[in-house]
């Protein structure tokens, strides 16, 4: 039977009080918070940094295919998921495939890779949702946004909960959308969305499921779904006779706001980080239509590899300055051009970037076979020993480093003034010059332990140029105390 | 391996005021540069056999030198080695001159840097490399490491450190206030360069050189011929161009408190020169300040201060312009300027100045020997020229 074999999440570190926005645009007092991607990060970045949360102690080898779910993936035209699948240095043979067009297209992707792994066709495939979607500012969906990713590896036994039954039904409504010329997302009133849409989509479909399986609600131990708003989280779990607290024991409203096609999925990634052997989860997705999803743990769900998933990324959270710093993170106003030579002399040539895949998006450089030394970027003569071509590939992303020197730039133009740069070193040799990205200028001191994150660096002429930053040590995995 | 010692001199130089020249085209300083130099000598362009054009961002051939001056049909060779290029410029004409190919010879930098726009220097980085992805920063945060490296490793704090900075840029602008060619003439407190707004952490805006536009001129011949230019010719000592392998930057045994360049540079200038005690022997220095704490470090790796101990004698005022080893006395790159390319020529002019007592207020006492310093690059990955001069052969 087709399951879940591990799982990991992704929530930027930094959150926007929706007290602050309140206070930004009048209005009353609004409880909790959002998650904000950093300035420099995307859906595809926080897709990548799911899926190294979920593939620790997995052999990348054995994941046959990468199914990438985003409605606000970086481009209309390019594969992400080519992209992610290159980052995380999966086969090449892998099948890559972008899912989009609607909430549910996280719980889509998680139904095309069942399909496929009960199929026969692929082993293990990796499902990545992550979204970012841009509510009017002063709306409501500014306040009840947020940003994130999950990512589930799905394959055929070993698993740490197997998917009984997955049901679907789709639904013709304009409640809400983006067409291709939107930024932000549009809705319908919000009496008759949630009457004729969300609502009574989502609790007929969660109800008839529990119906066609035989279910009661009490024999459900978590119910995992997305939704608009805490208000709905609340109305769902009363009208299906949800227990709010044991059931739902929803955290991710409070803290990190609706993450679009990433909700339902990180919902049940909170929901399998506090199951036990045994039990049922109910999973339910609406975007369209809903898909409802009937998984039973075993008891491998409680000795999973340890990952930061939801509980270590909800726990570490800085916030952001003010609501400004949000806006200009999003690029939603027009502000003074720095005096420095425009970005447009920073074309990334296209023939450079496909030459440099291997080292610049695996961050992997060479070690010297003779003298052992390791370096990047990937020199063919020895900076240690001088000997030449006799070195081997070696992969920084996952080692540790420390600040060896750095400086806070208050000049060069960024989204994000200072740009904090830094020379680290890795434990077991090897030196890069790299920026630092989550950090507060003022805690940045030499000696401080790092680790590597996927990031943007910058946009020109219609380009993502992606690199590795480092970043603080952002939290232990749980599972492990110090 | 042969030297280059006492087997060129310097006949003639020129130098524009350097600043923001908004009135003067790249043109107007290339033939006001060169014509004072020619003056100097004593010569007319018509005199020249061959010459070197130092340049970063005005290159494209030696025509840009050509034209201006309508050298006629003479080889001009265009060298550029970021900013040691004025000085790879004199190095490449002497060398040229000690081969034998040619008797006089002209070595001209320029840079005309403000028509750009741009607080700090234009994008030089090619596109089709390594270097255009690792990072976003400037210039001024890649030597701003630099002093967060010197804090740690002699264990300065940000107070102690900043101080040390800012009494480099208050003797720099002491010396610059008394050049009327130097970009910046005014002085500074050291209360106002410690609080300055900040550039890259740790250095405020007066531990980074300033903007400039600029152009100078040397005019160089054979040393059995100089004597016939002009009683008082400077002789070249030594000539060093230093290249790292970007060491610093791939491997952790770099310290990122000193710059390997300058030190194997320095060694092989003195080697070249025959200096055995370069504290006592030399006589003026004109170092390369892009940053306060570049030209901090320049001492000890030039052996002008031992180890980690430079700030005994910038306490002591062992560089300021009555000092025991003055250091950048016409206001150096913090306050003179920084166009590029003539940046080399600049400080050969100034050298060349004093060791003909010539310098005016900041002349210095009984010089003998004078060394410039360049450095292009950064920390870790730089570009060094070492020349020294003297106003004696032997």
């Amino acid at each position: 039977m087709p399951g879940i074999r591990s799982y990991g999440a992704y929530i930027p570190l930094f959150r926007l009080s929706r007290a602050e926005i309140a206070r930004a645009w009048g209005g009353p007092p609004a409880k909790g918070e959002r998650a904000v991607a950093s300035y420099d990060e995307d859906s595809l970045t926080m897709a990548v940094a799911a899926a190294r949360d979920c593939l620790k102690g997995v052999d990348r080898a054995s994941v046959a295919g990468l199914y990438f779910a985003s409605t606000t993936a970086p481009y209309k035209e390019k594969q992400a998921a080519a992209t992610i699948a290159s980052v995380l240095e999966l086969p090449a043979d892998a099948a890559t495939v972008d899912f989009g067009g609607s909430l549910r297209c996280g719980t889509n992707a998680l139904k095309a890779a069942l399909d496929a792994v009960t199929a026969g066709s692929a082993e293990n495939i990796l499902v990545c949702a992550a979204d970012m979607r841009l509510g009017y500012p002063a709306g409501p969906g500014e306040m009840n946004f947020g940003d994130g990713a999950a990512a589930l590896l799905v394959g055929r036994g070993d698993a740490l909960a197997e998917v009984r039954h997955f049901d679907s039904r789709y639904w013709e409504i304009q409640d809400t959308w983006r067409s291709d010329q939107d930024t932000f997302v549009r809705a319908a009133e919000d009496r008759f969305s949630m009457d004729e849409g969300y609502a009574d989509v989502m609790v007929h479909s969660v109800a008839a499921a529990l119906e066609k399986y035989g279910l009661a609600a009490a024999d459900v131990a978590h119910f995992a779904f997305n939704a608009p708003n805490v208000r709905q989280v609340k109305a769902v779990a009363r009208k299906l006779r949800f227990d709010e607290q044991t059931q739902v024991n929803d955290v991710l409203h409070a803290s990190v706001g609706d993450t679009g096609c990433a909700a339902s999925l990180l919902s049940l990634v909170a929901a399998l980080e506090r199951s036990e052997g045994g039990q049922t989860i109910l999973l339910a997705c609406y975007g369209n239509g809903c898909d409802t999803v009937i998984l039973e743990t075993t008891e491998r769900v409680a000795s999973v590899p340890p990952c930061q998933g939801v509980r270590g990324h909800v726990e570490s959270r800085r916030e952001l300055r003010n609501y400004e710093q949000y806006l200009r993170w999003r690029q939603l106003l027009p502000i003074q051009p720095a005096a420095r030579p425009p970005i447009e002399e920073r074309m990334p040539s296209p023939a450079a970037q496909w030459r440099e895949v291997p080292w610049e998006m695996r961050l992997t450089g060479t070690r010297c076979v003779h003298c052992g030394t390791p370096q990047y970027p990937p020199q063919r003569v020895c900076v240690t020993c001088h000997t030449k071509d006799e070195m081997e590939p070696y992969r920084f992303t996952d080692v540790p480093a420390k600040v060896f020197s750095f400086s806070h730039d208050y000049v060069m133009e960024t989204l994000d003034t200072p740009v904090t740069v830094t020379f680290i070193d890795f434990e077991g040799g090897g030196r890069i010059m790299c920026d630092m990205t989550d950090r507060d200028a003022g805690e940045v001191v030499v000696g401080m332990p790092v680790e590597m994150s996927f990031r943007r660096l910058y946009y020109v002429n219609g380009v993502y140029n992606y690199w590795w930053k480092c970043q603080p040590v952002r939290c232990q995995p749980s599972g492990t105390e110090d | 391996m042969e030297s280059i010692k006492d087997r060129v001199a310097i006949v003639g130089m020129g130098c524009v005021k350097f600043g923001e020249n908004w009135g003067q085209s790249l043109d107007d300083m290339i033939v006001d540069a060169a014509y004072e130099a020619f003056e100097d000598a004593g010569i007319g362009p018509e005199d020249i056999q061959a010459a070197w054009w130092g340049t970063v961002f005005a290159g494209h051939t030696g025509q840009i030198l050509a034209t201006p001056l309508k050298l006629a049909y003479i080889p001009v060779t265009h060298v550029e080695n970021a900013c040691a290029t004025g000085s790879e410029a004199i190095r490449n004409a002497c060398y040229a001159v000690a081969a034998g190919m040619y008797d006089v010879v002209l070595a001209v930098g320029a840079e005309k840097l403000k028509d750009f726009g741009y607080s700090g220097l234009p994008q030089t980085r090619p596109v089709a490399t390594w270097s255009y992805r690792l990072t976003t920063q400037t210039p001024a945060a890649g030597f701003a490491m630099m002093a967060t490296g010197y804090f740690a490793k002699y264990g300065l704090d940000y107070d102690a450190g900043k101080n040390l900075l800012g009494q480099i840029a208050v003797k720099n602008h002491h010396n610059g206030s008394l050049n009327p060619k130097a970009h910046f003439q005014r002085e500074i407190t050291l209360e106002k360069a410690v609080n300055a707004p900040m550039i890259a952490y740790p250095l405020g805006l007066f531990d980074c050189c300033g903007v400039s536009d600029g152009a100078a001129a040397a005019i160089i011949t054979r040393a059995d011929l100089a004597t016939k230019f002009r009683p008082d010719p400077i002789y070249i000592k030594a000539a060093q161009i230093c290249q790292g392998p970007r060491e610093g930057w791939l491997s952790q045994v770099y310290d990122l408190a000193h710059v390997e360049e300058t030190w194997r540079g320095g060694q092989a200038a003195y080697a070249e020169a025959g200096v055995k005690d370069p504290r006592k022997e030399i006589s003026i220095a004109e170092v390369h300040d892009c940053f306060s704490i570049t030209e901090l470090t320049i001492m000890e790796d030039l052996q002008f201060s031992p180890r980690g101990r430079v700030g005994e004698d910038i306490e002591a005022g062992t560089f300021a312009l009555e000092g025991e080893l003055p250091v950048n006395t016409d206001g150096g790159l913090k306050c003179f300027g920084h166009p590029i390319g003539a940046t080399g020529l600049r400080m050969l002019y100034e050298v060349y100045k004093q060791l003909q007592e010539k310098a005016g207020p900041r002349q210095v006492k009984d010089p003998r020997l004078g060394l410039t310093h360049n450095q292009g690059g950064e920390p870790g990955a730089a570009t060094v020229s070492v020349i020294i001069a003297g106003n004696e052969l032997g």
